[in-house]
């Protein structure tokens, strides 16, 4: 143990090396995050329009628009509607997945594999076989191929008269993310004891005990993660929107997330708000800030810490 | 625990169909990368493609009015610097936030924290002011410079580096050994299972970025891959063929990062800060 004196001129020389190993991120970190996090609630204020720089300070008109501008609202309360659909649908898929490995252990990696594989492809290149060749509306894609087979009308998947957009939207994200969220509970399923089962089998539990009783409660730490993620995810999506339904004749006027709106009016070709954009951002940031609360709250209930 | 004989029989069966399932669309891009515009859009489906054309290929990656390369060149280069710098940048910052806990650090992982939670267009938005005021707008340093600063990245390496025995650093500093040199000399070359996770992770999130690069690229000659495909399926008249061999091409450097390192992002995430 070293003396008082040199745990001193160690903590000291510690400091030193904490802001030299910290300072290259924190610097990066408070210049493209927070300088234009504050710039973009600063930009919320001012009306901005075609131009980089805040020219009128309007106050909370740019809010005042926003919350009264119909397509804004319903662009935010069909996207409430989407996290709320896809986050609880996306951990029940990835979860449902993890267990299935669980029971198989020949060519276990392999499929484990095969359920991620997906992780790597982008969400443009994605929106391009669902939109190209799984539901195109004409007849040779290949969900209304399997519809005419068996009857069926050929539907319009993303031509806007119905919902059913939200079929292709949905499958889509599934594919894509399912087997992240199953790589996490995988990792949260080795972390259980296998006694803890074997005494619970000896206890003559069933299976469907086995999973209530032990899994569930000792997952608790990566579902809550995983809901988290998922939810971060929900909001920000805009990507497979955007690659999915925008066309030579430009975005149509349904399912637009809050992204996709924000950017039709901040960088599409019209109007270059960026004071609109600004406030619409600060609105989105504020619901994600209420939603992850109240998930924590959600998912608190019955915790035992 | 052993499961019952059915049970199993049932799992596997179960976890195949899945498995089709999840390969279908890798199939399908491959399928009409290979066929002819007619045999895509006939109303008559087919599994196999009648006559394999392997012309598309060297037709999309011949034709500059695509711009399939210079997109394939600028979306390796930003990839690549992206991932790199990243991984400098938080390994050295989430080894600092895991090792001093001070105030002073609390804070700092708070702020990174809290960024998570950010949607990224938020930033966008000032960021493209910043960038364009800077005169970085179609530039690799406006691809690059302002996606650089990870938290997520930042926080897995905390994460990684929480249990980091810290013998190995104290046997290196009575051999004379400064932080500096023990961080690279020691404590890196045994966190290459986490470098290898984040890095992966960086770079397929880097090659497959879409946002970013649309705000950003606004010269033509900028343009990554996935904004030159996603322009693919807005342009008019639509060609299947050379849709899909530009997605194949535009997947496989992703897949191949993904296929061989693998492995790795399956431990660190394992490991590390989603447990």
């Amino acid at each position: 143990m070293p003396g008082p004196r040199a745990g001193t001129t160690l903590a000291r020389s510690n400091r030193r090396w904490f802001w030299v190993f910290v300072a290259p991120f924190l610097v990066g970190l408070l210049v493209f995050v927070y300088v234009p996090l504050l710039w973009s609630l600063a930009l919320s204020l001012f009306d901005a329009r075609n131009t980089v720089t805040p020219t009128r300070f309007v106050g909370l008109d740019n809010y005042a628009y926003l919350l009264s501008d119909r397509l804004f609202l319903s662009s935010l309360g069909t996207f409430i509607v989407f996290a709320l659909f896809i986050v609880p649908v996306t951990f029940a898929c990835s979860l449902a997945l993890a267990l299935l490995l669980q029971r198989i252990t020949v060519l276990r990696a392999f499929f484990r594999s095969v359920f991620f594989i997906p992780t790597a492809v982008s969400y443009v290149i994605a929106a391009m076989v669902w939109r190209m060749s799984f539901f195109n509306g004409a007849r040779f894609g290949l969900v209304n191929t399997l519809l005419v087979a068996v009857g069926q009308q050929p539907v319009n998947w993303l031509g806007g008269e119905n919902d059913w957009y939200w079929f292709v939207l949905v499958s889509l994200r599934l594919w894509l993310q399912v087997g992240f969220y199953m790589i996490l509970f995988i990792a949260g399923l080795n972390q259980i004891d296998p006694q803890l089962y074997e005494a619970a089998a000896l206890d003559g539990a069933g299976a469907w005990k086995r999973f209530w009783y032990v899994t569930f409660p000792l997952l608790r730490p990566t579902a809550v993660a995983v809901s988290m993620l998922l939810l971060f995810n929900a909001f920000q999506a805009f990507d497979e929107f955007y690659n999915t339904l925008n066309t030579a004749g430009g975005y149509p006027p349904y399912a637009r997330p809050p992204l996709v709106y924000l950017y039709l009016i901040t960088f599409g070709g019209g109007s270059q708000d960026l004071g609109v954009g600004s406030a619409g951002t600060m609105i989105l940031t504020l619901v994600i800030l209420v939603f992850s609360f109240l998930q924590n709250r959600l998912l608190a209930i019955g915790a035992d810490k | 625990m052993k499961p019952r004989r059915s049970g199993q029989v049932a799992a596997y069966v179960a976890a195949s169909l899945l498995a089709a399932l999840f390969l279908l669309p890798f199939y399908i891009i491959v399928r009409n990368a290979f066929s002819t515009q007619q045999a895509i859009v006939s109303p008559r489906w087919r599994w196999w493609p009648d006559a394999v054309d392997g012309s598309t290929l060297a037709s999309v990656l011949g034709n500059p009015n695509l711009g399939i390369v210079p997109a394939l060149v600028n979306s390796a280069v930003v990839s690549v610097a992206q991932t790199a710098l990243t991984v400098v940048i938080s390994l050295m910052a989430g080894y600092a936030l895991a090792r001093w806990r001070t105030r002073a650090s609390k804070v700092v992982l708070g702020l990174t924290v809290f960024t998570l939670m950010v949607p990224a267009m938020v930033t966008f938005i000032p960021t493209f002011v910043m960038v364009s005021s800077l005169g970085w707008i179609s530039s690799y340093r406006g691809l690059v410079v302002p996606v650089i600063f990870s938290a997520f990245a930042t926080f897995m390496f905390r994460q990684g580096f929480l249990d980091f025995p810290r013998e190995l650093e104290e046997a290196a500093a009575i051999d004379g050994a400064n932080t500096w040199t023990t961080f690279w000399r020691i404590v890196v070359p045994n966190a290459m299972g986490t470098v290898a996770a984040v890095g992966t992770i960086t770079f397929i999130g880097a090659w497959n970025a879409f946002l970013w690069p649309l705000l950003i690229a606004q010269d033509p000659q900028m343009r990554t891959i996935q904004v030159v495909l996603s322009q693919f399926m807005t342009s008019q008249g639509t060609r299947y063929p050379e849709m899909f061999t530009g997605a194949l091409i535009g997947i496989v450097p992703a897949l191949l990062v993904f296929v061989f390192l693998q492995r790795w992002l399956v431990q660190g995430v394992e490991q590390s800060g989603l447990k």
